[in-house]
């Protein structure tokens, strides 16, 4: 089996699936009010950036962002060990009674939500929490849900879908890596 | 990645730089869970720590039990001083008690230089030492490794720091040295001949005698507690006499050609070895290490925990 990813969103057509998401996002909560978007680390932080800017451009109003890193949530630390190094976790100021929406690249196993749940949980207590991610691959552990999907794909088990974004890899490209012809 | 760190952190002169710098990469986004409203992440849920110290201790117990209480660890502490058993039957007999009780961790301090490691060879938890004898002061070296980093824009490299005082008696002296030379700093101690080890020579620093030749050449001081028993013993003359001659007081950093950054690992001698002026200044970074303490303690709980790589192969795959 040939490990060559197979392109599943350009650069183009990632950028018209975060336009896509940014107007469901604010559809969805009837406006921008009370609105904050909470970026997983790593890829999810730049993407929640840009469904800010988006919604910045669509509304005029600069939606709050925050980043979240869920490594000291995990329930796999005796397992896999620790990741070397914890990413950033920032809030813009009280989330109580706000409108949150999570903000990440792959939808998966569903066990990176939850995680996030809980440590959102640890910083206060939002009216509501949506989650938005750009790829929904199936293979759900929990029960748990997308409210906003940039693109739907099964992905079995073996296979891996890598969201690359400019800022950190030099270009904006989905692919799926070592999934056969799925 | 399983155990970077290996089984225990006993010392850091057998760590490799990329270890020493993991630890200090670690423990920065630690800092934030301090500052949160609920300071506490759940990542060491159900993991027993027990803190056993057979020398007192305020700081460092205060430090390691935040820490593990930040890191949701159950811990007990335990103060083991004045026991009449000779200190290895002690500890052998504490150690399989311990084991028997099913914990995950032991933070030790012990008076004898050796302690943590003779611990760690006979248990399967995890051991971090907490000071022995004169030998070694991990967390603290890494903290004072930490609190230089941020103040010096992110690497030590070439940058010249002094250890002052009893440096003979001291292994966060001994930690100091280790862990700023394999970060690429300039290393001295400065001190009475009486308070420096016969084998100075063998640390590969540079020894000042004079206070003030020390203070026209470094950019930091870490500036160690003189202990008050080192006078009975015969070591100084008289506490006078030692803030006379080997004091760092204002008027001696006045004329350094620098700001030097000031460090202590407390408890303070406040008119000792260091004066208030100095203590309280503008260049004064102690509180700073303070913070960090806990911070870089949460970073080696959590590089210590977990990793069975015998489990790893049930959490392959896509990790989201």
């Amino acid at each position: 089996m040939a490990a060559t990813p197979r392109s599943l969103l350009d650069a183009r057509a990632m950028a018209r699936a975060v336009k896509r998401m940014a107007d469901e996002i604010v559809e969805r909560n009837a406006g921008t009010d009370r609105l904050i978007l909470v970026g997983i680390q790593r890829r999810g932080v730049q993407l929640a950036e840009r469904v800010g800017r988006a919604i910045a451009e669509a509304e005029g109003v600069d939606v709050p962002r925050g980043a979240l890193d869920i490594t000291l949530y995990r329930d796999d630390l005796q397992t896999v060990g620790p990741r070397p190094v914890v990413g950033r976790t920032s809030l813009p100021g009280d989330i109580d009674g706000a409108r949150v929406v999570i903000v990440d690249d792959v939808l998966y196993t569903g066990r990176t939500v939850r995680a996030a749940l809980d440590e959102l949980a640890d910083f206060g207590r939002p009216a509501r929490i949506a989650l938005a991610v750009l790829v929904d691959r199936g293979g759900r552990e929990l029960p748990i849900h997308a409210d906003v999907v940039g693109r739907t794909v099964e992905v079995p088990a073996g296979g891996r879908v890598d969201v690359l974004v400019e800022e950190l890899d030099g270009r904006d490209a989905v692919e799926v890596v070592g999934a056969g012809d799925a | 990645m399983p155990a970077p760190l290996g089984k225990d952190l006993l010392a850091l002169e057998p760590l490799t730089r990329a270890q020493i710098e993991l630890v200090l990469d670690a423990a920065v986004p630690f800092r934030e869970v301090s500052e949160r409203a609920i300071k506490k992440v759940p990542t060491l849920r159900g993991q027993t720590i027990v803190n056993l110290f057979f020398e007192a201790s305020t700081r460092t117990r205060v430090s390691f039990e935040f820490a593990e209480k930040r890191m949701s660890a159950d811990t007990v502490s335990i103060a083991a001083a004045g026991s009449s058993v000779s200190k290895g039957e002690t500890l052998v007999d504490t150690a399989r008690n311990l084991e028997a009780m099913k914990i995950d961790m032991v933070v030790v301090r012990h008076g004898s230089s050796g302690a943590a490691r003779f611990l760690a060879e006979r248990i399967e938890s995890n051991v971090i030492n907490a000071g022995d004898g004169t030998h070694e002061h991990p967390t603290q070296g890494l903290l004072d490794l930490l609190t230089l980093r941020d103040h010096f824009g992110g690497s030590l490299e070439g940058r010249r720091v002094c250890i002052c005082g009893d440096v003979l008696h001291s292994r966060v002296a001994r930690s100091n040295v280790w862990g700023l030379k394999k970060l690429g700093a300039e290393v001295a101690v400065c001190g009475p001949r009486s308070l420096l080890p016969n084998a100075v020579d063998a640390l590969g620093v540079t020894v000042f005698d004079r206070v003030e030749a020390a203070i026209e050449w470094a950019e930091a001081l870490n500036v160690l507690r003189l202990q008050l028993e080192r006078m009975q013993a015969g070591y100084i003359p008289s506490l006078r006499e030692y803030n006379r001659v080997f004091g760092v007081t204002r008027e001696r950093l006045e004329r350094a050609p620098r700001d030097l950054l000031i460090l202590h690992p407390g408890p303070m001698n406040r008119g000792v070895e260091i004066d208030s002026d100095v203590a309280d200044g503008p260049h004064s970074v102690i509180l700073d290490q303070v913070t960090n303490g806990v911070a870089v303690r949460m970073a080696v709980l959590y590089l210590l925990a977990g990793g069975r790589p015998e489990l790893a192969d049930a959490a392959k795959g896509q990790p989201s």
